[in-house]
């Protein structure tokens, strides 16, 4: 079972932001994307995840084509992104962030709403449920009936994260989940990240700390300008002459 | 005195019926729909035409929200592929299409002699009975409006709407598909203009195409800004505060020597756009505040 990226290239006018990237990643592993900035590591997860579409390759999720599906139809196969600046309904609380999230609800149809309403009554409450769940395994309770515009950056990376747990998926796509959080949120993430990933759920996470990621991941690819310079182990990837001079060889 | 009140209490309602569709795709869900009158056009001249071939006035205002309905779907088609101000752009020019439809097929809607002897509401009652009865007829529809879009707002549905009006791809992340809502939003808030557009036509009895050119559009637009974007009782308020500044200047006229109607109307228009630029300066979010004051 696993996420297979196919020979991908995609280019912004003459610029190749992807050029021939191929990875197969296990669909329940833990797997870090490293690269300096602008190597293409977000483009990439729009790409992967419909948002964007290349102008060549594939993509496969155990076994299933994904090129002919839509952003939300791959999102439904159990393929969820985040994004690198949270993307959260700033006017709604962060409760209502993750209720929004909760797949398949009769109260989200018209009909549904004016019709069945004692199922849609039921429905919230077990959504409700798991909502409290969410925001206590994510540490959010003190906020949790704000609106989520006014969270820090770092509140906001547990929000997107737990509007992604709300969809259930097999496979978490999350773009630079440390990003602006502070360390001993970082270490709580990870906690987290480690626990949901031992439940079964695959997670796939860019970062540009690459301290932070080795201690995450077993597996991880470094990306530079669009391609792939080497995958594997954190070590070997670290000592490959490649990666060495292209990534950390260029960065202060 | 009294009859002057129901006439302004009969036109302030229509007009909250057409705040609700929009507060409901604006408000909530962040459609720029600057064709609102598209929708109360064809809601008059379906149940105008319809009562005038004898159809019972129930079921021509069955059809008038029906047919403006129908209409609001292929604008929901469009409104998937566009951006946010190109669908504005669409959607106004919607609505002048649908105006040059009803002023050149004359076969049909009797081009600018307009449609005149439309069948009053309870007719049979006579007089001040029957206006007070139309009054409150259109009083109670409001009120179902007013039910369904609060039913709409405080649920699943309405969560999800206003998620897509915060941020549209973050939905399609979670997996689900903002065309869908963002159709049903349309149809729904443009039926509701069509039944304000057959309350309309069957009140005033006499319809011509010009009663329904974009200003009609921005005066909703102004009562839901007025009142507060988003809100049910935003709609409602600024509405009354529109009717308020638009019946008071009418008043103006009879007081000021020497204007003409003609001048008159174009202080109005002015008048309005002047306090609505004052409540944008010194009460954005509206009299009863807007969806960020929660
Ligand atoms: N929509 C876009 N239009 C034009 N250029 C883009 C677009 N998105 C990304 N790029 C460019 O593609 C390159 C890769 O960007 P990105 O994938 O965001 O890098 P990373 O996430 O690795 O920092 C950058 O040079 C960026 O400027
Ligand atoms: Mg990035």
């Amino acid at each position: 079972m696993s996420l297979e990226i196919h020979d991908i290239s995609k280019a912004f006018g003459g610029f190749r932001a992807l050029d021939g990237v191929r990875l197969t990643i296990e669909t329940g592993s833990l797997f870090g994307i490293i690269g300096p900035n602008g190597a293409g590591k977000s483009t990439l997860f729009s790409v992967v995840s419909g948002f964007a579409r290349a102008d060549e390759g594939q993509i496969r999720l155990d076994g299933q084509s994904l090129d002919s599906l839509s952003p939300p139809a791959r999102a439904r196969a159990g393929m969820v992104r985040t994004f690198q600046v949270p993307r959260e309904f700033r006017h709604l609380t962060v409760r209502e962030n993750l209720m929004a999230a909760a797949p398949k609800q009769t109260g989200e149809s018209l009909l549904g709403l004016f019709f069945r309403p004692g199922r849609v009554r039921e429905e919230e409450g077990a959504i409700a449920e798991r909502v409290n769940q969410t925001i206590r395994f994510l540490r959010l309770s003190a906020v949790a009936d704000q609106p989520s515009g006014k969270l820090s950056g770092g509140q906001k990376k547990l929000l997107e994260l737990g509007r992604a747990l709300m969809v259930e998926p097999r496979l978490i796509l999350l773009d630079e989940p440390f990003a602006g959080v502070n360390p001993v949120l970082i270490g709580e993430i990870m906690e987290r990240i480690i626990e949901l990933n031992m439940r079964g759920i695959g997670f796939v996470i860019i970062e540009h700390d690459l301290e932070a990621l080795t201690r995450l991941v077993p597996q991880l690819a470094v990306m530079d300008r669009g391609k792939v310079l080497a995958q594997g182990a954190p070590q070997a990837v670290l000592d490959d002459p490649l990666v060495r001079e292209a990534y950390l060889g260029g960065v202060s | 005195m009294e009859a002057y009140f129901i006439a302004i209490g009969i036109i302030a309602l229509i007009y909250v019926i057409l705040s609700l569709g929009l507060t409901l795709q604006y408000g909530l869900t962040g459609l720029i729909n600057f064709g609102h009158v598209g929708f109360f056009a064809i809601g008059a001249y379906t149940s105008a035409l319809l009562a005038l071939k004898g159809v019972p006035l129930v079921l021509s205002f069955a059809a008038a929200a029906a047919l403006a309905g129908l209409a609001a779907w292929p604008i929901g088609l469009v409104s998937l592929r566009l951006r946010d101000d190109y669908f504005a752009i669409v959607t106004l020019g919607f609505s002048e299409v649908v105006r040059i439809v009803i002023t050149s097929e004359r076969w049909l809607t009797n081009g600018v002699q307009g449609v005149p002897g439309i069948p009053r509401l309870y007719d049979s009652l006579g007089g001040s009975v029957a206006q007070l009865a139309v009054l409150v007829t259109v009083l109670a529809v409001t009120l179902v409006g007013v039910w369904i879009i609060r039913r709409i707002a405080g649920s699943p549905f309405g969560r999800l709407i206003e998620a897509i009006r915060d941020n549209e791809e973050a939905v399609q992340a979670l997996g689900k598909d903002p065309a869908r809502f963002k159709i049903q939003v349309l149809v729904v808030g443009a039926a509701l203009a069509g039944i304000a557009g057959a309350f309309y036509a069957h009140y005033i009895t006499y319809i011509v195409p010009d009663q329904f050119i974009p200003l009609v559009t921005f005066y909703v637009w102004m009562a839901i800004i007025m009142g507060g974007v988003g809100r049910v009782s935003g709609a409602i308020v600024g509405t009354a505060i529109l009717m308020l500044f638009l019946e008071g200047s009418r008043f103006l006229r009879d007081i000021v020597p020497g204007v003409s109607e003609v001048d008159m109307a174009s202080v109005r228009i002015g008048a309005v756009g002047l306090l609505l630029v004052l409540f944008i300066m010194y009460r954005p979010q509206g009299l009863m505040g807007d969806y960020t004051k929660r």
